[in-house]
Order: C-alpha cells, then structure tokens, then sequence
C-alpha cells in the first residue's frame, strides 16, 4: 500500500513483543485441526495433521506448491471438507458448516473481485448480504476504503484499478465484515517486490490494530518470516516444524526446513561423541571435526548434517589458532555481488562447496579476498546445528 | 517461433491489404446490398400478367432518358396496401409475439443446459459440445418433417401415450401453434446454447467461491454473480433466435394450423400464391425494417461488451 502507513501513531510494539500464547499452556486454540487428512482420488494433500492457532495470532501455512498449504486453509473456509478428523473454530465444530455461514473471510490469490460490480459494491457485497442496515453498510464502506486509502476510487470498476488498488480492495471486502479469521492466499504474489514488501508491514500494523486472527499462506519464506508470529512449514501434506521465524531460522529441526528458508550449508557426518552439552560430528565430506553445542536429538554413531547459516560462517586468509575443529579449507571458486553483502563458494579439496557471506561494511574499491584465494572457513560452536534427518 | 521474412514488397502488401479488405466488402455488395435492391425495386413497382409479374421493368439498354420515365412510374401502393388490409399488421404482430415467447421459453431451456456443460469435467465438454452442434448435420427440413412424424395425431408422441395409458384420444398437437412453438424451440435451440456457454465457461469460478465466503448460498450468487456475468452471452443468444424465428416460414408452414399467423408465410403465400411479387417485396422490406431495431440494439449491447 503504497504512501502512508495505514496504522500511523503508537507503536505496536509492545503489543507484539509480549505475544506468544503458544506457549501458554492454559491458552485456548482458535483454530484447531484434529488429525484432519484431506484426499483427493489417490492423492493425499493433508495428512494426519493437527494444529492450534491462537486468537490473534498473525499465522503463516509455508512450503512449496502442492505441499498442502492451500487445502489447509479451504478448509477453514469452508470450500474444502476435510475427508477425516475435526477443524474447529472458537470451539465450535466446522466441518459440514457452508462456506456462507462461517465466520471467516478470505482474500483470494486472484482477487476474485467482481468484475460487474464497482469498488463500493464489492466490499459492500458481504455486508448486504448479512442484511446489514444501509446506513450502516455506507458507514462500513467507507471506514474500510479509508482504510485502505482508496476513498476516490469508489465508482471505479475492477478493470480500471492497477494491481496494487485491487489488491486493497480485495483486502478492504475481506476486513469489511470483521471475520472472526481473515485468510490471505498468496496476497501479495502479484504485486512488484517493493510494494509487496510495504504491504507486508501494512498488514502487520493491521493486523495488530484490528486484533484479529490472520492466516496466510504463502510459499515465499521471507513474505512469512516477516509478517507471521508463528510459522508452519509444510511437506507432503504434513508440518514439518511450526515455531517462530527466529527459530524457524536458527534451529531448524530437518534438512528440510532448514534448506527452504534461506541459504544454509549442509555437511554430512557421524556423531562421535555427544559429552558436556557439545555434540561432535566426524564429517566425512570436508575432513572436519564440528563441535556444537547442543545436546540430545542424536546418538552416538547416528548419520547427521551440521547445518549452518552462510552468514555465521567466517572466512579468513589466515589459518585460525585450532584448525582441527570447526574450520575447513579452500579455495575461492566464485563470488556474487549482492551490494549490501558478498557470498563466497568456497570449494574444499574434497569437491563440496561451503557457502560464506560477508556484509560490505565499506564501498568496495578492492575484495581483500578473490578469485582462487586459499581460505579458511570458521564458525563458533553455537553457529550452526546439528540435524539427524 | 522463428521469424519469417515477408518476401512481399511493400507496394504488394498494401495492395494485398486492399484486396483483403475488399472481398468481405464484395461480398456484401453481390449478396446482400444487390438483391435488397432488386426486392426493393420490385416493392415499388406495381403487378401486372408478364414475365416477369411486374412493371416496370429497368431496362439499361434504352437509354437515361427511359429509365427516367421508368423512375416516375415507381407507386407506395403496395405499402399503403399493406396498412389497409389486416391480415398483414396481424401477421407482423402474431410473428413477433410468436418469436418472443419462443425466444423466451429457448433462453429457459437454454440456459441450464449451456451451464451444465459449462460446469461438467473438462474431459466431457468437447463431447458435449459435440451434441449440440450435431443436428446441423441433417438437414433442417429433415429435421421438421421428423417433428410431423412425431406430433401428428397418429405420430410417435400419441402412440407413446396412448401405450402408457395416459390419454385415450390422440391429442391434437399438430396442427397448431403448439407445434409451431415447439419446432422452433427446437431448431434454434443450438443457438442458444453456444454463445451462453461460451461465457459461461469463461466465467471464473472463484468468483462463486468469493460470493460463498461472504456469505452467499448457492442460488443467490447465480443471480448476484453468474447470471450477470452470463448476461453478453445471453443478449447474443436471445438475438440469435429472436431474428431469424420472426421471419421464420418451414416452420410455421409444416407445423403450424391455418390460424397460425406469421409473415413468413403470409409473403410465401402472396408470393407463390397470389404472385403479387410487388406486394410480397413491400412485406419484405418492412419486415427488414422491423428487424434493423433489434439488430441495432443488439450491436450497441455488443459494443458496451466489449468496452
């Protein structure tokens, strides 16, 4: 939303910082899924799958196309009935209950405006159909296209808004009847990069002014690290983990989620002591010894990967103090530019790849390290984590 | 795709362009503009026992000066003729309502079924699609002449009923308007259908769903959202019948009993009947002027569509 905050004023964050019902164990879950599996023919897209999500909670569904994420939320709607297993809502049970009579509204991929109706009409169209009483509805409507800053709009038609106006629309008829949840499929995947980014903190803002429910789906990670309390990363019709970004980010509990949000170095070896609170790993691949500081999850003898973030790696033209742990060495293969940071592929003697990344903290006259420069790569006990699956 | 390079000249392509520009317009001329002017000729011409029933006759040869005397011998008496006598402000009148009704109760049968096929599994519709459209592969008197076979009062439909006991008189469906109403329910129901399933298969069928999550049942948003967005479909539809059902003659001539009135027949009957051909041509242009209005209203709809 292009221009001004939506939500200028106080600061939220206060709000937000003290947010975290999921760790509350008297808490009670808005939205639940009970052992929910959803089928279609063969194909499994929900499998087993149960979930809480809290009442004002900001929720992210994450995971590539096909993953599940989608079925997950039509079932909320109400456009998907799940095939076995229960979805409440505030407690009440969901399941045989029309999209038309759900407390939830949805904010649709494609917008889904329609097309004979002007800007006024559409988001007035919920309200009509509650049999809202006309001075209200006008009341309603124009709250919410002050909202959303689209005031002058009002008589235009869909075709004659630019993508970000339909965009707010589209989000001003799904506000307009204050749904107990408000779900956003993929809303912002066809607005350009930059808008999209504004956006994403507008509905932040939103969301907390407005104290309700959001659940978004998304596949792009870094649309869901910045708007969600509380991710849930989907494979298969499964979650894989649900946690916050942070811990999303720096304690991913699989390969898998671990290699979809972000860019991360995944090095294979065996456990071969866990003692003191430190688990060490042989490494087959670079001929390292990794030791960090984690304890359980694995056993001795276990396959695992050291997992760790491009930017937690150091890189060094000198060898450091104990090059035997934590440290392996090459050579500079390839360097991309990114402005605000460098990544360098560092290709060890036995063929892998480590991923380094480096912040230009000055303007770049000459890379102190390049092409085919013989490093050292180092990173701290508590850089990365270790993964057994 | 590669590019191919247009191995025509410039000069050649404008002339290329003209000529494609020029056949539609050709077309047009020969086939439809020429003989509207001969039928309008002969409308204004007055009857008499030659061959052809009709003077004058423009004769090119003679001279200006002769066609100019035969200019001034053109009368309007066929059209005040047609003001006076009854039968044919009847006829124009019975047409259009007859071509209303039908074009009504074609748009009710219509319409679920362009919306079934547009709603069945993609694999179905080609299929589907198919039905509709085969009937055009016989011929359409063919076709007519099966419904005799079927309404009249020994046909299919009485023996069927008859069998099952529901009637014990054979019903006298044909002759009448009846019939009339169901053969041309019948023959124009495939133009119909197509240009409603054609926008009924565009139609975005998350749209109902938006409509369903703001908390509209199902035949609400029929009438809130597809019917709307079916409504280009169903203005062509309603024209593609409506237009052609008023001058409408195989029809009412086969089907139809002696009070059923349409100008179709009317024109075949002082045509080949009476061989007034200056009195059957007057019929004509007046039916064509009648039927500019619609055909006007529905080029504006057209238009505002495509806007």
């Amino acid at each position: 939303m292009a221009g001004k905050s939506l939500t200028a004023g106080k600061s939220l964050g206060p709000i937000r910082r003290a947010f975290a019902p999921w760790n509350d164990p008297t808490a009670k879950p808005f939205i639940q899924f009970q052992n929910v599996t959803k089928t279609f023919g063969d194909f499994t897209a929900v499998d087993d799958l149960s979930l809480n999500i809290y009442e004002r909670e900001f929720f992210a569904l994450l995971g590539p196309s096909g993953c599940g994420k989608t079925t997950l939320m039509r079932m909320i709607a109400g456009f998907e009935e799940p095939t076995s297993g229960q979805v409440r809502l505030d407690g009440q049970d969901l399941v045989g209950v029309p999209p038309y009579r759900r407390p939830t509204n949805m904010m649709f991929q494609s917008y889904a405006l329609f097309p004979h109706m002007n800007v006024w009409d559409n988001i007035a169209f919920g309200l009509k159909q509650d049999g809202m009483p006309k001075p209200e509805i006008a009341a309603r409507v124009d709250e919410m296209l002050a909202l959303v800053k689209l005031e002058k709009f009002a008589k235009r038609k869909p075709h004659q808004l630019s993508g970000g106006q339909r965009q707010r629309v589209a989000l001003a008829r799904s506000l307009a009847k204050k749904p107990k949840v408000l779900l956003l499929d993929e809303p912002l995947g066809a607005l350009d990069k930059k808008l999209r980014e504004e956006t994403q903190f507008e509905l932040i803002d939103l969301q907390v002014k407005l104290g309700m429910t959001f659940v978004i789906v998304t596949h792009d990670q870094e649309e869901a690290m910045t708007v969600a309390d509380r991710i849930a990363v989907m494979d298969h019709g499964k979650i894989v983990q649900i946690a916050t970004p942070a811990e999303i980010y720096e304690q991913p509990n699989s390969r898998y989620v671990a290699d979809f949000i972000g860019e991360i170095n995944l090095i294979e070896g065996t456990i071969s002591a866990i003692e003191g609170g430190i688990t060490t790993l042989d490494c087959t691949g670079t001929g390292a010894k990794v030791q960090v500081t984690q304890d359980g999850g694995a056993k001795v003898g276990d396959t695992a990967w050291f997992a760790v973030r491009p930017e937690k790696v150091a890189i060094s033209l000198t060898p450091p103090a104990d090059p035997n742990v934590n440290a392996v060495t090459g050579e500079v293969w390839d360097i991309a530019y990114l402005g605000d940071v460098s990544i360098y592929h560092v290709r060890l003697s036995t063929g892998a790849t480590v991923k380094a990344t480096i912040t230009n903290t000055t303007r770049l006259v000459e890379r102190p390290i390049t092409w085919d420069d013989k490093v050292w790569l180092t990173w701290s006990r508590d850089g990365g984590v270790v993964l057994t699956r | 795709m590669a590019m191919t390079t247009d191995p025509v000249t410039p000069g050649h392509a404008g002339w290329l362009r003209w000529l494609v520009v020029a056949v539609p317009y050709l077309w047009l001329i020969l086939l439809f503009l020429a003989p509207f002017l001969i039928v309008l000729k002969i409308s204004v011409s007055t009857t008499a026992i030659a061959m052809p029933p009709y003077t004058p006759v423009l004769d090119f040869t003679s001279g200006l000066g002769a066609l100019w005397e035969q200019f001034q011998e053109f009368s309007f008496d066929n059209y005040v003729f047609l003001t006076e006598d009854a039968l044919y402000w009847k006829s124009y009148l019975s047409s259009l309502q007859i071509a209303l009704i039908s074009t009504f109760l074609i748009l009710l049968v219509g319409y679920p079924i362009a919306y079934g096929m547009a709603r069945a599994k993609r694999e179905w519709r080609p299929t589907l699609l198919m039905l509709v459209i085969l009937p055009f592969w016989t011929s359409f008197l063919i076709r007519v002449y099966a419904w005799m076979g079927i309404l009249k009062p020994e046909g299919l439909l009485n023996q069927l009923l008859l069998w099952l006991g529901v009637i014990d008189q054979p019903l006298n469906i044909m002759p009448s308007t009846l019939a009339v109403y169901i053969g041309i329910v019948y023959s124009y129901l495939p133009f119909m259908i197509l240009p409603l399933y054609a926008t009924l298969e565009k139609l975005d069928e998350t749209l109902l769903e938006a409509a369903a999550d703001l908390g509209c049942p199902p035949i609400q948003a029929f009438w809130k959202i597809t019917f709307p967005l079916s409504l280009p479909g169903v203005v062509a539809g309603c024209f593609l019948v409506f237009i052609p059902a008023v001058g409408e003659f195989v029809i009412p001539d086969l089907l139809g009993g002696s009070d059923t009135l349409m100008i179709g027949k009317t024109l075949w009957a002082e045509f080949f009947s009476n061989r007034d051909w200056p009195v059957s041509s007057a019929v004509a242009v007046v039916l064509l002027a009648i039927l500019v209005v619609p055909i006007m209203l529905f080029q504006n709809a057209q238009k505002k569509v495509t806007e």
